[in-house]
């Protein structure tokens, strides 16, 4: 790196066990931040924040709690779409119900009703390990959107069974509905999602990250050492979901406008898990660098060919997407199981020895 | 309270009996489509069995077989010689597979082999609508979707030719695994890759062989399908619905494909036809995972699966 | 090394028979493992020495026979409730969690002396993060006392094997165990290594007071460390007593350490 570690030694655990121990990395992260905070926002057109920052801050929202499910405590899960279909309709429902409710408020409370519905799917995973319980989401997933698709009563009886979102403000400034702009919109994705992104951290480097790992690795071993795998599981399930209803939410409060339940069928599942393989299994920042990756390709794909001068019909640009979703799941897989994360990291350890090789 | 709970225990029963010649008719449909299903599965069940890799890409091989077979007739190839070459081309499939992504992950944990696979089934997809186009094809293989009356009951003769397919290919691989010795050997490299490649099994060509017998069935499933309801995409989330099946049948029996299968595909057809109406119908949406699921809690190896014992 | 005679049974195995199907894994076996000493559990492969050490875990459920761990009876236990109960142990194939550092896998044995809710550990201020703080002193304390402090930050699976069983036996004793099992921990290991293990092995016992039961092939070091010796074959006991009574035990030298050539 362009700063090295040398001269930086810690001196008690506490300045060993903090998130950046670097010292330099803690001011270059801090400047990021409020760089993301001011930037976008003063300088960048509507579509860059409509089309790429805001749905890359939500799909990184639903990585996170599906990395949480299944790179930390190793049960995969093909139900994101579903438990995101839970945060995004609890939201409707609640908000028209109580509009006098600040939005945030009902966006962490369709959270816990996310949250809820998959203890419920999570309380099989005692008994039912791997594929199994892939199978096991796979029924929430196909349950859910066809329980929000046959009762009318979820989309306040509309007839076409869409769900939009009403206007509200937060400190007077209008965030959800047509009038609402990038900017706001944006702003609250990106709190949320920094907020999100510290609790979990928090909580994978602590006590119920390790429990969740050790599940994930041995879990026969780490019954022995007194984790209790129903509770600990459950709990991943629970914070899994709620950070997935809660992206749901802003789904389609911040992001979409209005939605129906195709929005939340099981290419989202996949798209999320792609997300999580991609960016890495296990890791907070991987969440982030899947997303953004997924976002990108098709942004990519429809713009590189014009930059080249080529005309490429849509559909097969869609296939083409297709292919090179799958091509680098399997290069990934093969080359890095470990994903974008890993490889940030190997970079900044050669860049840490440049130029010597080792 | 009592009139939902004769709704649901006491009226459906009452009008089965009511007519029987309509149930023997939905009994019939179900167990053709589970016996559809149950090809499905069973390419599933090949490559389990076999490599211990769970394929989520079956279903996009029915589909690229389907799309190659019904391309090349297009084409103007005469029918036979469009078959011999989508043979060719699902065993070429088996090499590239076996070479790109089996055998640099040899030994990997299974849920890595399983995302693999996913991304496999993306990329097929990709490629097989690049290659043949999105649209819906119709395929002919001769046999007329019509019904004939057999005792007053309606029986579709597609239908019956699928199930006869799907029991003679099962009795194929059910005496192929238990008797040849490459059978043998196919069990124990599901067993364990390396101690396989240790003593001496040829890893690669086994891999080889056995996807290119699960592209065989492939060929087989995506004929039979696409003859019933055209070539097109949604035969690629057939995978989808054979994971209840593999469920109830445990993932390494062939004879548990079929009465999952067919265990599936009735209670479906039943499901759908006595209970749907009480709650709107489409519960063929989910009805297949639910009840897998319910199994799973109580038999999570499934009918004729294979206990799975941890060892400390 | 104190006499046996004079020590309070910390453990108690009465009767204990544990079946698979048809194979008879442990028939009846009882011993006493008193409160300080260190036993080696000896015996050819397939004796039923890790099946002894599984139904005391928690693991195999015993078809008969009773156990008992400071005078109560704690036959039916899960696993996790033995944790609880102070009973720490290693494994014979290293059960460590390979997608974790050699630090984080010791921490999770400090698991069930950690206490708290997620939703203060999310916020890591204030008593969430004072507790771990000193959980983490006290996992330095055994990782200077074991000698690990260079691999800290490895991730487990990436160790030699030698290492690896040090950082399970790390792990072991982060949970403060009343009660050790150790399934051969010294299986692998050149010369040099067993001593090292040696010398942790007796200096847990010595410092921390702590009960070890090990499971052992190598004599000399049973020879060596042990105050007291039980020999199984074929799932049974053959033999108990303190290690030179044993050795010249007839019915042990048949099944197991043979006769010295003149």
């Amino acid at each position: 790196m362009i700063y090295r570690e040398a001269g930086q030694f810690k001196t008690t655990y506490a300045s060993d066990q903090a998130i950046f121990p670097v010292v330099q990395d803690r001011w270059v992260v801090a400047a990021l931040l409020a760089a993301a905070a001011v930037v976008p926002t003063a300088l960048a057109s509507d579509y860059w924040l409509q089309a790429i920052l805001i749905p890359f801050l939500i799909y990184a929202l639903a990585a996170l709690g599906l990395n949480i499910l299944t790179g930390y405590a190793g049960q995969l899960s093909l139900g994101t779409g579903g438990f995101m279909a839970v945060g995004g309709y609890a939201a409707f429902k609640l908000t028209t119900a109580f509009p006098g409710v600040n939005i945030l408020v009902v966006f962490l409370v369709a959270g816990l009703f996310a949250a809820a519905v998959g203890l419920a799917f999570g309380i099989p995973s005692l008994r039912i390990k791997g594929f199994y319980l892939a199978v096991a989401t796979l029924a929430a997933q196909f349950f859910l959107i066809w329980l929000f698709n046959k009762v009318a009563w979820f989309a306040n009886y509309a007839p076409s069974g869409t769900i939009t979102a009403p206007p509200r403000t937060v400190f007077g400034i209008m965030v959800t509905g047509p009038q609402a702009s990038a900017e706001a919109r944006y702003l609250v994705a990106l709190g949320v999602a920094m907020l999100f992104a510290l609790l979990a951290k928090n909580l994978v480097r602590g006590r119920v990250g390790r429990s969740w790992m050790a599940i994930r690795d041995r879990d026969i071993a780490a019954e022995i050492i007194g984790v209790r795998p129903l509770r600990t599981k459950l709990l991943a399930f629970g914070i899994s979901s709620f950070y997935c209803g809660v992206a749901g939410a802003e789904y389609v409060f911040l992001y979409l406008g209005s939605a129906e339940t195709l929005a939340f069928d099981i290419n989202l599942s996949f798209l999320v898990l792609f997300m999580v393989i991609i960016g890495g299994l296990g890791s907070i920042l991987g969440s982030f660098l899947g997303a953004a990756f997924i976002v990108m390709v098709p942004i990519f794909l429809t713009n590189a060919p014009h930059i080249v001068g080529l005309s490429l019909p849509v559909a097969l640009l869609k296939q083409i997407e297709l292919m090179i979703f799958g091509g680098l799941i399997l290069f990934f897989l093969i080359v890095e199981p470990h994903g974008l994360a890993r490889l940030w990291q190997i970079t900044k350890e050669k860049l840490r020895l440049w130029p010597f090789p080792h | 309270m009592l009139s939902v709970l004769h709704a649901v225990f006491v009226a459906p029963f009452a009008d089965m009996a009511a007519s029987p010649t309509f149930l023997a008719e939905v009994l019939i449909g179900g167990i053709a489509a589970g016996l559809m299903y149950s090809l499905v599965a069973l390419g599933f069940v090949l490559i389990f069995k076999a490599s211990g890799v769970f394929n989520f890409a079956q279903g996009v091989m029915v589909l690229f077989a389907a799309l190659t077979l019904v391309g090349l007739i297009e084409r103007g190839l005469p029918v036979v010689v469009a078959l011999l070459a989508t043979v060719a081309v699902m065993v070429a499939l088996a090499f590239g597979i076996e070479r790109v992504v089996l055998r640099p992950l040899v030994n990997q944990a299974p849920i890595i082999l399983f995302m693999a696979t996913i991304g496999l089934n993306f990329f097929l997809e990709g490629l097989g609508e690049m290659i043949w186009g999105a649209n819906v094809k119709k395929l002919d293989i001769g046999i007329p979707d019509e019904s004939v009356q057999v005792a007053g009951i309606l029986i579709n003769k597609l239908e019956m030719s699928a199930a006869a397919t799907a029991a003679v290919l099962v009795a194929v691989l059910a005496v192929f695994f238990q008797r040849t010795r490459i059978g043998r050997a196919l069990r124990a490299v599901a067993d364990d890759h390396e101690a396989a490649l240790s003593i001496g099994i040829p890893l690669k060509t086994i891999w080889v062989v056995v996807w290119a017998v699960a592209g065989l069935v492939a060929i087989a499933t995506g004929v039979m399908w696409g003859a019933k309801s055209g070539v097109q995409f949604s035969l690629s989330l057939i995978a989808l619905k054979a994971l209840p099946v593999l469920i109830l049948g445990g993932f390494t029996s062939v004879p548990g494909a079929i009465v999952g299968g067919l265990i599936i595909g009735t209670g479906e057809k039943l499901g759908e036809v006595y209970w749907g109406p009480l709650v709107g119908g489409a519960i063929e949406n989910w009805f297949a995972y639910v009840l897998a699921l319910v199994f799973l809690v109580f038999r999570p190896q499934g009918l004729f699966g294979e206990r799975i014992i941890e060892r400390v | 090394m104190r006499p046996p005679e004079a020590r309070a049974p910390l453990l108690e195995v009465d009767g204990i028979s544990v079946r698979f199907g048809a194979v008879q894994a442990l028939q009846s076996v009882s011993l006493t493992i008193g409160r300080g000493e260190i036993a080696a559990i000896i015996g050819p492969n397939g004796a039923g020495k890790t099946s002894l050490l599984n139904v005391i875990s928690g693991f195999y459920r015993p078809s008969e026979g009773h156990i008992r761990f400071d005078g109560k009876d704690r036959t039916h236990l899960k696993p996790y409730d033995v944790a609880e109960l102070g009973i720490a142990r290693t494994f014979q194939n290293v059960a460590l969690f390979k997608g974790m550092s050699v630090l984080d896998n010791i921490m999770t044995g400090r698991l069930l002396k950690m206490k708290g809710s997620f939703l203060t550990e999310a916020l890591y201020w204030g008593p969430a993060r004072r507790q771990e703080l000193a959980h983490r002193a006290f996992v330095e304390r055994i990782i200077d006392f074991l000698e690990i402090q260079a691999i800290r930050k490895t991730p487990a699976g990436r160790l030699p094997y030698g290492l690896q069983k040090r950082v399970e036996l790390a792990r072991a004793l982060a949970a403060e165990p009343t009660l050790l099992l150790l399934d051969e921990p010294m299986a692998g290991m050149n010369l040099e290594e067993k001593e090292d293990m040696c010398r942790f092995v007796l200096g847990v016992n010595d410092e921390f007071g702590t009960t070890i039961a090990l499971i052992e092939h190598d004599m000399s070091v049973v020879m060596d460390i042990s105050d007291h010796v039980v020999a199984l074959d074929y799932g049974r006991k053959i033999a108990d007593g303190t290690p030179a009574e044993v050795r010249a035990d007839p019915a042990v030298i048949d099944a197991y350490l043979g006769v010295a050539h003149a």
